[in-house]
């Protein structure tokens, strides 16, 4: 896509805070599309401090998150007042396209004047996030949104981008998920704040309780995730979520965590930054004449592949990396 | 042609429980690259909202044959975003067809091939 200038984007900036959704979508969208537009409002958000507080739902694909977060604006709306969404679904690695469907679980709440939502497509990114995800939360923070709420891909195992993004992270599982070793596999169940059992009314609930309740017995009682058990399509269960959200924030408020968690957050979006960065001109580099070059001795061999890789990183960052793609 | 980061919203006016026609529709436009939201069956007032809040390059509708609730949805993203472009498609009666097209929207009526409605997205949203 041709990056044009984009004018006023200060403008667009403060017309977003002062509530228009439009400026808000659009600065979105620049974020998206990434560049020196993206980076321009970057700038711009980084002196305005304001924090709210994120909330990330993740998942396996059809358990439930999207109508899950439907009812649970319902209930966090009361006391939050103004809540944003940001809800990422795949992008195909055939054709980039995506089928963005999650707002079609959120009729509730999609013409409200106090809720925002965003579908987002993860556009390569391998995460359970979008590459724009970390920047959008930023610039609805900067807006003064006391909570944001991320919605992941649903995910497998280790897409745990939504961990080092978001304040209390939400699993949502659902009965007959799987037994205890499961429970007990690394990734996805280490990074959970509260477990929902959704989908509560299907059999095989007492079963996925009793397994989560045995992988979990080992981490002490004060800091053990809450299990939560919903009916999302009914509604039932959110008021319970809700108040495990808000006791969980609570909790890390009061213990430090929280301020702990945001410099892990900082670090990895601060590292998110930079990979893009460097891949931006990884693919420059691959585009040019050094690298044929450097195939072509690797093919004849006259050099190693690895030394060939030194001799491309040396000049990566001699000549790459200080143009501001 | 372009259509990478291109977005496009698609709703159903109608309060009929016919799916596949926007949903092969939507399939279509995925594989064309296109970033397609689909918000279901909304009220004009959802579709308006879902306009600005996903900032999209295009609407589509599929309206069922109710085309008042279509005309009033029509109304309210004019109002609100302008430059968006909108097409139709879905049950449309003659008279009803003449009608949307003088609003300024394309229709595309049952019968209509894919191909070319893919390709009015990629006009419409200047990813040509």
């Amino acid at each position: 896509m041709s990056e044009q200038p984009v004018q006023n984007l200060s403008e667009l900036f403060e017309q977003a805070c002062a509530g228009d959704r439009g400026a808000l979508a659009r600065l979105i969208s620049i974020l998206e599309r990434g560049g020196e537009a993206a980076a321009q409002v970057e700038r711009a958000l980084a002196s305005r401090t304001a924090r709210g507080y994120t909330v990330g739902i993740t998942g396996a694909p059809g358990a439930g998150k999207s109508t899950l977060v439907n009812v649970l604006l319902g209930e966090a709306l009361a006391d939050a007042g103004r809540i944003a969404l940001l809800a990422v679904d795949p992008s195909s690695p055939l054709s980039r396209g995506a089928l963005l469907g999650d707002r079609v679980r959120m009729h509730s709440h999609a013409a409200s004047s106090d809720v925002y939502i965003r579908s987002m497509a993860s556009r390569g990114q391998l995460g359970g996030l979008a590459v724009a995800t970390r920047s959008a939360r930023r610039l609805l923070e900067a807006c003064n949104w006391p909570l944001v709420i991320i919605e992941t891909v649903g995910v497998g195992q280790v897409e745990l981008d939504v961990a080092s993004t978001t304040d209390t992270v939400v699993v949502v599982l659902n009965p007959g998920w799987g037994d205890e070793v499961q429970a007990n596999k690394a990734g996805l169940m280490e990074v959970a704040d509260i477990f929902v059992i959704n989908k509560a009314d299907k059999a095989g609930l007492q079963a996925t309780r009793r397994d989560l309740e045995g992988a979990l017995a080992a981490i002490p009682q004060e800091q053990r995730p809450t299990i939560v058990e919903t009916v999302a399509t009914e509604g039932r269960g959110a008021t319970d979520l809700w108040a495990a959200i808000v006791a969980h924030r609570k909790r890390i408020t009061a213990s430090g965590e929280l301020s702990m968690r945001r410099d892990e957050q900082r670090r990895a979006e601060l590292r998110g930054v930079m990979e893009a960065r460097l891949e931006l001109a990884l693919d420059k580099l691959f585009a040019s004449d050094t690298v044929s070059e450097q195939l072509r001795a690797i093919g004849q061999g006259d050099v190693d592949i690895v030394s060939a890789g030194d001799t491309l990183l040396v000049e990566l960052f001699d000549r790459q990396m200080p143009s501001r793609t | 042609m372009n259509t990478a980061g291109k977005r496009i919203l698609m709703a159903k006016t109608g309060l009929d429980g016919h799916w596949r026609g926007p949903t092969v529709v939507a399939k279509a436009l995925r594989d064309a690259g296109f970033e397609v939201i689909m918000i279901g069956m909304a009220r004009p007032e959802e579709v308006m909202q879902a306009s600005i809040d996903e900032d999209v390059d295009l609407v589509g509708l599929n309206i069922g044959g109710h085309v008042d609730v279509a005309v009033r949805a029509i109304g309210m993203v004019r109002e609100s975003r302008p430059e968006v472009p909108i097409f139709v498609g879905g049950v449309v009666p003659p008279h009803a067809k003449r009608k949307l097209e003088g609003l300024g929207v394309e229709v595309y009526p049952p019968g209509s091939q894919l191909p070319d409605i893919v390709a009015a997205a990629i006009r419409l949203t200047g990813a040509a």
